[in-house]
């Protein structure tokens, strides 16, 4: 089994999946960006941010299902900005007592609360939308083109293109460990060792991982200097963006730009 | 969240903009040192290696036990990646994976990226290296001193770590101070033990496999009293402060105060704005009527756009 499945990109023709990944990375940029400084409680103007983001994933032709399933990534942060509902001071919403503590939501924390929440989602949701849409040697295209030093961009580039290799290395390394390890039937009796043995088990396993991963980038590194590595890094030269692209972007921008100064009317 | 490692990828819309914009000018600031101190000592093998070994510690992470009651236990690696490759390799290697892990599987959110390079990718792998450092030192480059040392480093990375996370949100106004450091300390104080578990099987096995990883005198791994000096300083600084700051949040929710009148301010400056922005619409009633027209606009817009592309698709076929 290979673990092609790790990949999110989305092969499709649409018009999303057209557009320069340069274009796309600035554009998620700006409009995550763009959706942090929205104000809290701001709703038509979340509303409208979320039309646009809906709007951008059917445009992919990639079905809303898949959206959505992802977006849940986020989810279980959400407890971390959830004692707000009770901390932040303000008119009492309902309350309730659990033994020695007392509990009341007020209207201005649980306002937080939802802001924080939809925002996320919102955020999370133009992420994935990027990645299902744009394959990642073109996003790193687009990295070198946003100024993210050389050297960088190439331990990305090496680490997607290896990452499937090792995380195969580590379904076998799972399997393994599967196939060695007995479950009893009966739900009583508990199966190996203590905990800290178990971890060390793990521990092993990734040891092992690391080193396999080390001797690999050995032979590597030889086959790199059979190609004529000399210790430069070379990128190719970056593609002329075509018209219909510059047209996307100023698009994106204005939208971009607008949403802003509706949240700035919207604000009072 | 508060039961898994997860825990330690802050997702966009939790941060306060100040917080962002922080955490993004340190992570940049000093990911950008380490980019030229690995560029200037890189022997040209260390290229593809520490590209490899991202990939390995991502698929580190896949690698799981169980404790008890469906919870499991894995590996976060800064303190791994440090011991094999120095803390400034380390750093670049935390950062790769950090990143990869948020722009293709939206594990963290891109803007809070800064946050999660800087609480991972730095403050990991220097605390890492600060406790490493100062026990080898004390019990010599053996066996046990490794594992001792190397047991020492995985926690404290992913205690101080958490500690940062629970910083940043108190910070941002995201979580109250008295629930979040105690929460994400007792937690990860947890999680740690696992943590430095498995570092010190991946460490036993290393030893006896390829002892010259782990023992050798590596060049990167020399001259980094900054990064020993910056562990020190980051890991005292939140042992300090997050006993104080959670039996007396009066300081930490002061902090967060002042950011707040940054956001206030915001909203005020969107406050002021309607007045001024359409002149002869000062009237409030009129400017949410434009405010009204400007989004149906947009949405007209949008929605047209979608119509427009729709029916050309059929005629090409897409």
């Amino acid at each position: 089994m290979h673990i092609h499945f790790l990949d999110p990109y989305q092969s499709g023709s649409s018009l999303i999946h057209n557009t320069d990944a340069r274009v796309k990375l600035i554009l998620v940029l700006a409009f995550i960006f763009a959706t942090a400084l929205i104000p809290v409680g701001a709703w038509a103007v979340y509303a409208l941010l979320l039309v646009i983001v809906l709007a951008s994933e059917f445009l992919s032709g990639i079905g809303l299902g898949y959206f959505l399933k992802r977006a849940t990534l986020a989810l279980p942060f959400i407890l971390a900005a959830l004692p707000l509902v009770f901390t932040i001071p303000g008119i009492p919403l309902f309350g309730f007592t659990i033994g020695p503590w007392d509990f009341s939501a007020s209207s201005l924390g649980l306002e937080r609360f939802a802001s924080i929440a939809l925002k996320s989602w919102i955020s999370i949701q133009m992420a994935v939308l990027l990645t299902a849409t744009t394959p990642f040697p073109d996003i790193l295209v687009g990295m070198r083109s946003l100024k993210i030093p050389r050297l960088l961009v190439a331990i990305f580039g090496l680490m997607w293109r290896y990452l499937f290799v090792f995380a195969d290395e580590g379904l076998r390394l799972l399997r393994a460990r599967a196939a060695r390890s007995g479950v009893s039937e009966n739900p009583g009796l508990r199966s190996g060792g203590t905990i800290s043995w178990r971890a060390q088990t793990t521990g092993g396993m990734a040891g092992n991982l690391f080193v396999r991963s080390i001797e690999r980038s050995d032979r590597i590194y030889a086959a790199m200097l059979a190609r004529g590595y000399d210790g430069e890094i070379r990128s190719l030269p970056q593609m002329k963006m075509q018209s219909f692209n510059w047209a996307v972007l100023f698009l994106g921008g204005v939208i971009i730009g607008l949403v802003l100064a509706l949240s700035i009317l919207v604000g009072n | 969240m508060l039961l898994s490692a997860e825990a330690m990828h802050i997702p966009d819309g939790f941060l306060s903009f100040f917080v962002y914009m922080l955490t993004w000018i340190i992570s940049i600031l000093l990911v950008g040192y380490a980019l030229r101190r690995v560029g200037r000592d890189l022997d040209e093998r260390q290229l593809p290696m520490m590209g490899v070994l991202a990939a390995a510690i991502f698929a580190g992470q896949m690698l799981n036990f169980a404790i008890a009651g469906g919870t499991s236990g894995h590996l976060m690696g800064s303190a791994l990646a440090m011991i094999l490759m120095g803390p400034w390799a380390a750093i670049l290697i935390m950062t790769s994976v950090v990143s990869i892990q948020a722009l293709i599987f939206q594990d963290g959110g891109l803007l809070a990226l800064g946050a999660n390079i800087f609480n991972m990718g730095i403050v990991g792998v220097a605390v890492a290296y600060m406790v490493y450092q100062t026990i080898i030192k004390f019990s010599g480059k053996n066996k046990k001193g490794v594992l001792v040392a190397g047991f020492s480093a995985a926690w404290i990375s992913v205690f101080i770590a958490a500690l940062f996370v629970a910083l940043e949100l108190v910070v941002s106004g995201t979580s109250p101070a008295r629930l979040a450091f105690p929460a994400m300390a007792g937690v990860h104080a947890l999680i740690g033990i696992g943590e430095g578990l498995i570092t010190v099987g991946a460490l036993t096995f290393m030893l006896s496999a390829r002892p010259d990883l782990i023992l050798g005198e590596q060049t990167s791994r020399t001259g980094a009293r900054l990064v020993w000096l910056t562990g020190l300083i980051l890991a005292v600084v939140l042992v300090i402060a997050a006993p104080l700051a959670s039996s007396r949040p009066d300081g930490l929710e002061w902090v967060a105060m002042q950011t707040g009148f940054i956001d206030q301010a915001q909203a005020s400056f969107y406050q002021i704005i309607p007045d001024y922005l359409l002149p002869g619409v000062a009237n409030e009633a009129l400017a949410t009527i434009a405010a009204g027209l400007l989004g149906i606009l947009i949405i007209a817009g949008v929605g047209l756009g979608v119509a427009y592309t729709r029916r050309k698709g059929k005629f090409f076929g897409s």
